[in-house]
């Protein structure tokens, strides 16, 4: 069985070639991670995934299935879940709000029962709730339930997009640059949270990280890219030690 | 301030979010309800016009306020509920059924015009619904078979309810404090004040049960973040269809029932004036609030009635002095009305983007916090320019 | 007038008139290049530019060229202090605001114009009213050749001065990264009133040259900036060349369904083609949309 399988994927915006045929394979309850200099399209390979683009050429498989056509929004439902780089929160609702429409790809029920609030709805609700609770509870968001996004710390609003992530319930999830815009502490608290989110709730992770620090400490697998192809892919220190890497990295 | 202990769930879907809001509203209504006993039949139509206006700006708000979705259409639908109320009534249909038909009518067609307008946002999905008012408004005009074109359209009165001050010889059910409900021809603003009241708390809860409901958390998604809604497995399509068809239908029943205010149908009652009221209306009460949309309408409604009697004042006070005929001339040039909303709209949007229901939050705040209260608690981060031009 | 006449007729007519539409459009675009705000003032802009230029011309008796003159330097003036004053604090608002607030300006502007100058409609003589210009066997309207003229001179005019001067270069690198063209000591504020001040000269010539073709305006002329806007989509929203095309496209189909339809269908035909292009081509004939990258 295949849990996540990247084949030949490219994507060509005009003359360039942001992602130009990159195979590599993610087996489940692996941490596995994506480095490469900028513009060596990391980012455009989630945005593959997540269907935000098109791939020109190539497929994606997760659990065995096809996913190269699958509609965008049916992403989520399929098991796979993303943060992005700059932060995509819904900046006017509350912490709270924002990790129940995590919950969305799960909800059920209609349009009426919802205007009319029915009783299936108000128990959709509270078991939601119970739901977006325990991810409150595993990333200690407790005392920012019912802030705005649009007042709180950068470093705070990170870790409430992981949140929001995980209340999808995701058997993968998509990590662009967990790190970045945090301190010392608060990369090394994400560095825990993403090992026990593969440890304890069995997640598998793909991420894309520029801290080689982080990157040694969670990943068990690293992939480099550059120029949108394959490097080298290996263990962290095997991928440091690469020659290539290193060129691509200093240039030359 | 008022921390809320909560220790279930269930505190969090409530209508209301403590007892003190929950007996605030209870008055509000109960204060509503009384009105017409005290108030003579000129201020119970200014209300009825007030509530009409709340309502189709809570169906705009919808649009606007929630789902981030501008529109300057808003007129059409409230005339296409107006047009197909008036229109049923006339052929016979009840005026139970005439009513939510109406609505109906102008939410499908708000679908109808949502659908393609889709992938389109901010400044486009304003034109497309500019087009889609104007085009409204030439067809209200052309199609005199049904409309009655410039003629206009009589609408009748409906014969199920009568509530008014004078006693009635036939018919009558009950009568409490001065006012006798019943059952004859007789249709008085008193009877299409309650029915609005019905209306406005029946939209509200639509607003607010919405909000409470994973449709209305998809709504606000979309509103802050198209991108990651998408990636949270919101159907951008659907949702943004949704959004426009509840915001039309709401606008239209608010339409049947200004149909009744008006009393006569004429292409001109729905121009895009109208739209750039009921914008006003939203932000001027506080854009993605419900209580915004009817405190924005009572201002509007207000400010109204305050502009003519403003310019007779002025008129009789300075008539006579040379000096002050320019000031006279200035309160009797037209369109100062509207310059008046135009003013304000910068105004507000300047001064106070989150409107008067903002405001009133504020002051809350001030005095639940006092003598604490810092102006950085509502402070907005600013930016530059936003972009929209990427999405 | 046998039919050929009539549809060259029709043409010019039509190429005119969507001069006029690009223009305003252009007026807006370029707004909304450089800055992401949408002013839907635009077309209240243009009547001020035209009652000021009824003032100087019918009113204190200059002469056209000079009072046309004037009237532009007036409106740059204008447009500029419209930035400083009122719409530079409405930055970081989201867009949606910012119409409104537009739409809030263009009423204050109709009821402001017609009472500053104690006049419900406006008219003055330019050197093409009531002209003819003989072309072959067709004889053509002088105030319309103007336009189409004219609006070819502006635009060669604003392409050299974006290509080729410092301040126009300094405009194109502000409206595509505001904040990189900060850090490389553009002054972007002042930048963008100036853009304001631009956009409200070509108000001011489009006022004055609406002139011999409206024969009588009034403040609510503003309004036919509803068709510039279709224009606008049509083009391309935030492409110059796609503002003048689609303003031309506009004004032909509306000259066209004007003689073709029944009478009073000019307007429905010209937003259902609106429509038409929203759904088929959304992103407009010049396309400028891209997608946020993430």
């Amino acid at each position: 069985m295949t849990f996540f399988k990247a084949d030949k994927l490219a994507i060509h915006f005009g003359g360039v070639k942001a992602v130009d045929g990159v195979d590599f394979e993610i087996a489940e309850g692996e941490i596995f991670t994506i480095i490469g200099p900028n513009g060596a399209g990391k980012t455009t390979i989630f945005n593959l995934i997540s269907r935000i683009y098109e791939p020109t050429e190539g497929q994606l498989i997760f659990n065995d299935e096809d996913i190269t056509n699958t509609a965008p929004h049916l992403i989520a439902g399929r098991g796979i879940a993303r943060t992005f780089q700059n932060i995509e929160l819904f900046e006017q609702a509350t912490v709270l709000q924002n990790l129940l429409i995590g919950r969305h790809a799960h909800r059920s029920g209609n349009l009426l029962a919802n205007i009319f609030f029915l009783p299936s709805t108000r128990r959709a609700e509270l078991a939601h709730r119970e739901e977006v609770e325990k991810v409150i509870e595993f990333l200690d968001l407790a005392r920012y339930r019912d802030q705005r996004i649009a007042n709180l710390p950068y470093g705070v609003r990170k870790v409430v997009e992981l949140g929001r992530a995980l209340c999808t319930e995701p058997k993968l999830l998509l990590l662009d640059e967990p790190s970045s815009g945090l301190n010392v502490e608060e990369t090394s608290d994400m560095a825990f949270w993403i090992k026990d989110i593969r440890d304890l709730l069995g997640i598998t992770v793909l991420m894309v990280e520029h801290d080689m620090s982080l990157v040694n400490r969670v990943s068990d697998r690293v992939l480099a890219l550059n120029y949108g192809r394959v490097l080298t892919l290996g263990s962290p220190s095997e991928v440091q030690s690469n020659e290539e890497v290193i060129r691509a990295y200093l240039g030359g | 301030m008022r921390f809320v202990f909560k220790t279930r769930y269930e505190q969090d879907l409530r209508l209301w979010r403590h007892k003190g809001d929950l007996i605030g509203y209870g008055i509000f209504l109960a204060a509503l309800l009384a009105l017409p006993m005290f108030a003579g039949v000129y201020y119970v139509g200014e209300a009825n016009l007030w509530l009409i206006y709340s309502i189709a700006a809570m169906g705009l708000m919808i649009a606007v306020g929630f789902t981030g979705m501008a529109s300057l259409g808003h007129s059409a639908f409230l005339g296409i509920g107006a047009y197909t109320h008036a229109y049923l009534l006339q052929n016979g249909v009840p005026f139970v059924f005439s009513l939510p038909l109406g609505g109906l009518l102008a939410g499908a067609i708000g679908v109808a015009v949502g659908f393609p307008t889709l992938r389109m946002h901010g400044i486009y999905l304003a034109i497309a619904t500019l087009a889609v008012a104007l085009i409204t408004q030439e067809i209200m005009s052309k199609w005199s078979s049904v409309t009655g074109g410039f003629d206009g359209l009589p609408v009748a009165a409906p014969d199920f309810l009568s509530i008014q001050s004078e006693a009635m010889y036939q018919g009558e059910w009950f009568s409490v404090g001065g006012l006798h409900v019943g059952w004859t021809e007789l249709w008085s603003p008193v009877s299409l004040y309650y029915i609005c009241i019905v209306v406005l708390v029946l939209a509200a809860l639509i607003a607010r049960n919405l909000l409470r409901s994973p449709t209305g958390r998809a709504f606000v998604a979309i509103r802050d973040s198209e991108i990651s809604a998408q990636s949270m497995g919101i159907h951008l399509a659907y949702y943004k269809t949704t959004a426009f068809g509840i915001s039309a239908f709401v606008t239209g029943l608010a339409g049947g029932l200004f149909a009744h205010q008006i009393s006569h149908l004429a292409p001109d009652a729905f121009n895009i004036f109208i739209s750039i009221e009921l914008l006003l209306i939203c932000v001027v009460g506080g854009i993605g609030t419900i209580q915004g949309a009817v405190l924005g309408a009572a201002f509007l409604i207000m400010l109204r009635s305050f502009i003519p009697i403003m310019r007779d004042e002025v008129t009789a006070g300075a008539g006579g002095v040379e000096m002050l005929g320019g000031l006279v001339r200035f309160v009797n040039s037209p369109g100062l009305e509207a310059a008046i909303f135009g003013a304000l709209l910068v105004v507000f949007i300047i001064f106070e983007p989150m409107g008067l229901y903002g405001r009133w939050l504020k002051v809350k705040t001030y005095f639940d916090l006092f003598p604490l209260y810092k102006k950085s608690t509502f402070a907005r981060q600013k930016s530059y320019v936003k972009t929209e031009r990427l999405r | 007038m046998d039919s050929v006449q009539i549809y060259i007729s029709l043409f010019i007519n039509g190429l005119a008139l969507g001069c006029i539409y690009g223009l305003i459009a252009l007026g807006f675009v370029l707004i909304y290049k450089a800055t992401e705000m949408v002013n839907f003032a635009q077309g209240d802009l243009m009547m001020v530019g035209a009652f000021i230029a009824f003032g100087l011309i019918a009113g204190f008796g200059l002469n056209f060229w000079l009072g046309f003159l004037l009237t532009v330097v007036f409106m740059i003036i204008f447009g500029f202090l419209l930035d400083v004053v009122v719409i530079r604090r409405l930055i970081g608002q989201p867009q949606f605001s910012i119409v409104m607030a537009t739409i809030g300006i263009g009423y204050v502007l109709r009821f402001v114009m017609p009472y500053a100058f104690n006049v419900e409609q406006i008219a003055f003589l330019t050197p093409f009213t009531g002209k003819a210009v003989q072309v072959a066997a067709m004889t053509l309207d002088a105030g319309k050749l103007a336009a189409v003229v004219g609006t070819l001179v502006l635009c060669a005019g604003l392409y050299m001065f974006f290509q080729r001067t410092r301040i126009g270069v300094a405009m194109q690198a502000a409206s595509q990264n505001q904040l990189a063209a900060y850090y490389m000591g553009i002054p972007v504020a002042l930048i963008f009133s100036l853009i304001w001040g631009i956009s409200a000269g070509v108000a001011a010539i489009t006022g004055v040259m609406m002139m011999p073709i409206a024969n009588v305006m009034d403040p609510s002329i503003g309004f036919i900036a509803i068709k510039a806007f279709a224009g606008a989509v049509v083009g391309g929203f935030g492409s110059i060349p796609g503002a003048l095309v689609g303003g031309i496209i506009i004004g032909l189909v509306e000259q066209f369904s004007d003689y073709l339809l029944a009478p009073g269908y000019k307007d429905i035909m010209v937003f259902s083609v609106l429509l038409a292009v929203m759904v088929v081509r959304p992103e407009g004939i010049f396309s400028q949309m891209g997608r946020k990258k993430v």
